[in-house]
């Protein structure tokens, strides 16, 4: 599957419609919460309303925060936050938090195409000098992995896979749009629901 | 003035007994007891945060895996929690939280009075059901009522311990 992963945008780096299904693999193997516009999109074109995610179409910042307080409450099971940059930069303090929190079954997957892809491609800090993988770390997330290239792929997916989390993999893609959406489904009450169903049994 | 020790005690194990299983905080002086109590409580997680918007976040989450959470706070962080609010409004999530109250009935910290006079009008534009507590003796009705419109009829639910209640600090 790594090889099928193209080369775009004006930064000539990974394309996230490649390489985001790529490094997640089976999304069965998680319950998963991804962060407004692009991650959201990219977690929507693996599986159109799969009831083991929850994908944000707004409360920008909210996601390491959503996830963490669903890994704390579903200790079998291991939980994958998918943001982006832009988001995660929102309320970065967040993972300190995580790391607060003592939690191990939670990996954060920040897909960074250095823009805020939603505004019209509008420069991140992450263009600019920020790392957040040094971010992550510096804030005492355990487990911390950069990707950059298509053959480092397979043991990232497997970095989010980790029982002794937190684990942070920094996904560092071009600049290219994420999958096109039809019509995705912005309904939070019906997937709220639909996700508790599916994973609890009840409503 | 009312003795922290003593209904600080009481909402916990109101909250406690209720089956809220995660507290969420910021750290503030009127939560010091809810706070220490969470913490040494094998029963139930306790989760520091570094703003209050993290907290409405965390507790959607708690629901997604069927746990119930509060989150403690202080009124000056109701601001930094509107448009996350956008969560429980839209995804009828249940929320609720505690809210000591600052910049109200005799703040003497002039810094305080302008979020302690937007917090009911904020909270409410955002959709949240504010109940006010102003005598130690409708605690733990308040908290049993708040506890059931947050967690059986899906609301957000903001519980303010106001200032006539815990008092105003004294500087």
């Amino acid at each position: 599957m790594t090889d099928d992963i193209k080369i775009t945008g004006s930064n000539q780096r990974m394309d996230r419609a490649q390489a985001v299904p790529a490094i997640i693999g089976n999304h069965r193997d998680f319950l998963i919460v991804a962060g407004l516009a692009g991650t959201a999109q990219d977690l929507y074109a693996i599986e159109a309303d799969a009831d083991n995610c929850f994908l944000l179409g707004g409360a920008m910042g909210a996601s390491v925060s959503m996830g963490l307080g669903l890994a704390i409450a579903r200790p079998d099971k291991q939980i994958l936050v998918a943001c982006g940059d832009g988001e995660l930069l929102m309320n970065v303090g967040a993972l300190a938090t995580v790391m607060g929190a003592g939690v191990t079954n939670m990996s954060i997957l920040c897909v960074d195409n250095e823009r805020y892809g939603e505004t019209g491609n509008q420069l991140t800090h992450t263009s600019m000098g920020t790392d957040l993988a040094l971010t992550a770390k510096g804030l005492g997330i355990r487990n911390v992995m950069t990707v950059t290239a298509p053959d480092q792929i397979e043991a990232a997916s497997k970095e989010l896979r980790r029982s002794d989390g937190p684990t942070f993999v920094y996904l560092k893609v071009s600049d290219a749009k994420p999958p096109k959406q039809t019509s995705r489904n912005f309904n939070a009450a019906d997937r709220r629901i639909a996700f508790r169903r599916a994973q609890l049994g009840h409503l | 003035m009312s003795d922290q020790s003593v209904w600080g005690a009481e909402l916990y194990d109101t909250l406690v007994e209720g089956g809220v299983s995660i507290f969420a905080y910021v750290p503030d002086g009127g939560h010091k007891v809810m706070i220490e109590k969470s913490l040494e409580d094998d029963r139930v997680r306790s989760i520091p945060l570094t703003t209050e918007e993290e907290g409405v976040a965390l507790t959607a989450g708690a629901d997604l895996g069927g746990k119930k959470a509060v989150l403690l706070m202080q009124s000056s962080g109701t601001g930094n929690c509107i448009n996350m609010l956008s969560l429980q409004a839209n995804g009828g999530f249940p929320f609720l939280a505690i809210i000591t109250m600052r910049g109200t009935y005799g703040e003497q910290n002039p810094w305080q009075v302008p979020m302690g006079k937007a917090v009911k009008p904020c909270l409410e534009a955002i959709g949240v059901h504010v109940i006010e507590v102003e005598r130690e003796d409708e605690l733990k009705d308040a908290t049993v009522a708040a506890m059931g419109m947050a967690f059986r009829s899906d609301c957000a639910v903001a519980l303010l311990l106001t200032q006539k209640f815990i008092g105003a600090k004294a500087f």
